[in-house]
């Protein structure tokens, strides 16, 4: 069994409430940061523990911190970003719903650490039984003398509040997320400024997800140098990964960063195997934004190495034969699973949560759905599957945030692993409306590559 | 990207209701004060179920910004309804994830089953349903949630939609 920092008492009866939470030995971490730690040495363990972003771009959070402008006169916000909207990432919500402490002691520990004494949780609307959650927790801790005035009669004052978003994915982009909490259309920032030199109401902040924040607990409670014990490389620590699709147990998973991805997908201690023993055709491993991959590179990299629940091992073969961690959601997609329909409905969504500000994201999310819509239906050309090649590689790199790669991404690698079923849907228009490709040749095992000669 | 509706709807504030805004706006420095509006829209459309551009104006007014401040925002979120909608909205996620394990069936099934386009309201007032994106439960699908609490139903079959119509249905009746 993996070891657990933060699912450990997740079957606890009522550990949502602030007395239990505190007799499963929660707020410690809080109270040994602030009477025997300065804001300088936190810091320091989150960049001793290696912990990575768990938001999706996997950026060292003790780094991020250091980076934090410290102009005289100016608020200072910590914001987490719980707006997690990523199709395939359900993480977030589980963990505020379940154990809302955690986060709150995270916001705690990390806004003493940044300086700020006015924080915010933003949280997508749609999670109103979440935020109704995290306000009473937040009475709690306030109530127990965590929040407010003079915490713990250390003289810090911390106020932390809710605050919903409107529905939008793209407010999970950190600067379209400050944009919203402003008040304002979800329009993502041209960056520089940078967030931590001009963020919410121009002032320096940082943005980190829920499960970051939750993870600077355990490293403050045991010292970032024992969190860095778990993990392979610089993949430190556990990670939540959320698991859906054609699997036997689907859910959320605490792992230990290293478990080869093949154990879990098939062992009963995490998703159990494929479901209706069905075969595996292929995965997205980290959320709808990061390149499928088919069966036969999940499992092993094209060099026939085991694939390990790692940010590299994930990312190993880059985009010819990789995909990589993002935030985590696992989505399994079994024998009978159309990878066109699937592209189509992801092109579909990007359009639909493009802001619309640069028109390569704008009009190409459009291209892309009604190119996929009429090759998913019969209607396509050989020539639409080039075309989808180019439209992706105009948008990719050429717009003011990563929504624009997140959507071209999943249509190129698709396009690249599983070429043939697209080619299908064009040569045979009545069949590809009767019934499904198949697993055809996806989970064969490749041969191994010749060595290149240098 | 939804229409403003033209509208001659009157929607009157309750002093309960700008109690409610008072507290909201406490949550930010007070030269900040705009970004009490999502919070603010979310209460107002609980109370009257959409946002008629009277009360827009209201919320306008009451943070002393252009109404065009408030529309624009109203107008890129999905969750604000600019036109009335059925007491109970079904919103059934039909992103990826969920259709790998029946989301579209579902959909049709609700379809069928209320005998209304999306978007459109049941003849009773009662229902709407819409497809929405990627609501953050993919391993629990096919899920449906139902504002203004948003109240979550997972793992849905035509049985438990069939249930949870039936037992909405009793429930507005009484
Ligand atoms: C389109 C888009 C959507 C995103 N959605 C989320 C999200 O829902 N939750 C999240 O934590 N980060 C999301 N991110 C990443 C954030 O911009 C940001 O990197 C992250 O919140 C930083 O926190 P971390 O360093 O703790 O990961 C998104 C990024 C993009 C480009
Ligand atoms: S890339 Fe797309 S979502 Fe991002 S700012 Fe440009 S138009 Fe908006
Ligand atoms: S795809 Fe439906 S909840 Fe995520």
């Amino acid at each position: 069994m993996g070891r657990k920092l933060l699912l450990e008492h997740i079957n606890v009866p009522n550990i949502n409430t602030f007395d239990v939470y505190r007799s499963k030995g929660g707020y410690a971490a809080v109270e040994k940061a602030l009477k025997t730690l300065s804001p300088e040495d936190i810091v320091e363990e989150v960049k001793k523990s290696g912990l990575r972003g768990r938001g999706g771009a996997g950026f060292p959070t003790g780094m991020k911190w250091s980076f934090l402008a410290k102009p005289e006169g100016k608020p200072r916000y910590l914001v987490c970003n719980a707006d997690e909207s990523e199709p395939g990432t359900f993480k977030d919500r589980f963990l505020m719903t379940k154990i809302p402490h955690l986060l709150i002691e995270g916001m705690i520990i990390g806004s003493f650490a940044l300086g700020a004494k006015t924080s915010y949780i933003y949280v997508r609307g749609e999670m109103m039984p979440q935020i109704r959650i995290l306000e009473k927790a937040i009475a709690e801790a306030r109530n127990a003398g965590f929040l407010g005035k003079n915490i713990l009669g250390t003289g810090y004052d911390l106020e932390l509040y809710v605050q919903p978003g409107g529905g939008a994915y793209i407010c999970g982009e950190e600067t379209a997320l400050i944009e919203s909490l402003e008040g304002k259309r979800g329009n993502p920032r041209i960056k520089p400024p940078f967030p931590a030199i001009a963020g919410l109401w121009g002032c320096p902040t940082v943005v980190n997800n829920v499960e970051s924040i939750a993870a600077v607990v355990p490293i403050i409670r045991d010292g970032g140098e024992e969190y860095a014990k778990i993990g392979v490389g610089r993949s430190t620590g556990t990670k939540l990964i959320s698991a859906s699709g054609n699997l036997v147990k689907p859910g959320i998973y605490e792992i230990e960063l290293g478990v080869p991805v093949e154990e879990f997908i098939y062992s009963d201690e995490y998703c159990g195997g494929i479901a209706n023993g069905k075969r595996l055709k292929a995965v997205v491993a980290g959320g709808s934004s990061v390149p499928i991959l088919p069966a036969n590179l999940i499992n092993k990299t094209i060099n026939q190495e085991a694939r390990l629940m790692t940010y590299e091992s994930l990312s190993d073969g880059g985009f010819a034969t990789g995909s990589m961690m993002g935030s985590g959601g696992f989505i399994a997609f079994d024998e009978d699973q159309c990878i066109v329909r699937n592209t189509w409905n992801f092109a579909r969504f990007y359009h639909h949560e493009s802001c619309g500000q640069c028109s390569p994201c704008r009009e190409g999310t459009g291209w892309m759905e009604k190119v996929l819509h009429r090759l998913e239906y019969g209607h396509g050309k050989l020539s639409d599957i080039d075309l989808l090649v180019d439209v992706s590689r105009k948008i990719e790199g050429n717009t003011i945030c990563p929504l624009g790669d997140a959507a071209a991404w999943p249509v190129a690698s698709a396009i690249r692993h599983f070429r043939d079923e697209f080619e299908w849907h064009v040569t045979e228009p009545k069949f590809c409306l009767q019934r499904n490709y198949g697993l055809a040749h996806y989970a064969d095992p490749l041969p191994k590559p010749e060595p290149v000669a240098v | 990207m939804l229409k403003i509706e033209e509208t001659t709807v009157v929607h009157d504030f309750s002093p309960h209701l700008y109690q409610q805004f008072q507290e909201i706006v406490k949550r930010y420095p007070v030269e900040s004060a705009k970004a009490a509006l999502l919070p603010i829209l979310h209460v107002v459309q609980a109370e009257f179920g959409w946002l008629s551009v009277d009360a827009m104006d209201k919320v306008a007014e009451y943070l002393d910004i252009q109404p065009i401040e408030v529309y624009e925002v109203a107008s890129f979120y999905t969750m604000y309804f600019l036109r009335p909608q059925g007491k109970y909205m079904l919103e059934v996620c039909r992103t990826g994830p969920c259709c790998l394990v029946g989301a579209e069936k579902i959909m049709k099934y609700i379809e069928q089953k209320l005998g209304v386009k999306e978007g459109d309201v049941t003849p009773d007032g009662l229902f709407s349903w819409r497809g929405v994106e990627c609501l953050a439960a993919c391993g629990f699908a096919p899920v449906l949630q139902i504002g203004p609490e948003y109240t979550f139903y997972e793992n849905l079959t035509e049985a438990s939609v069939d249930q949870l119509i039936s037992d909405l249905t009793i429930k507005a009746n009484n």
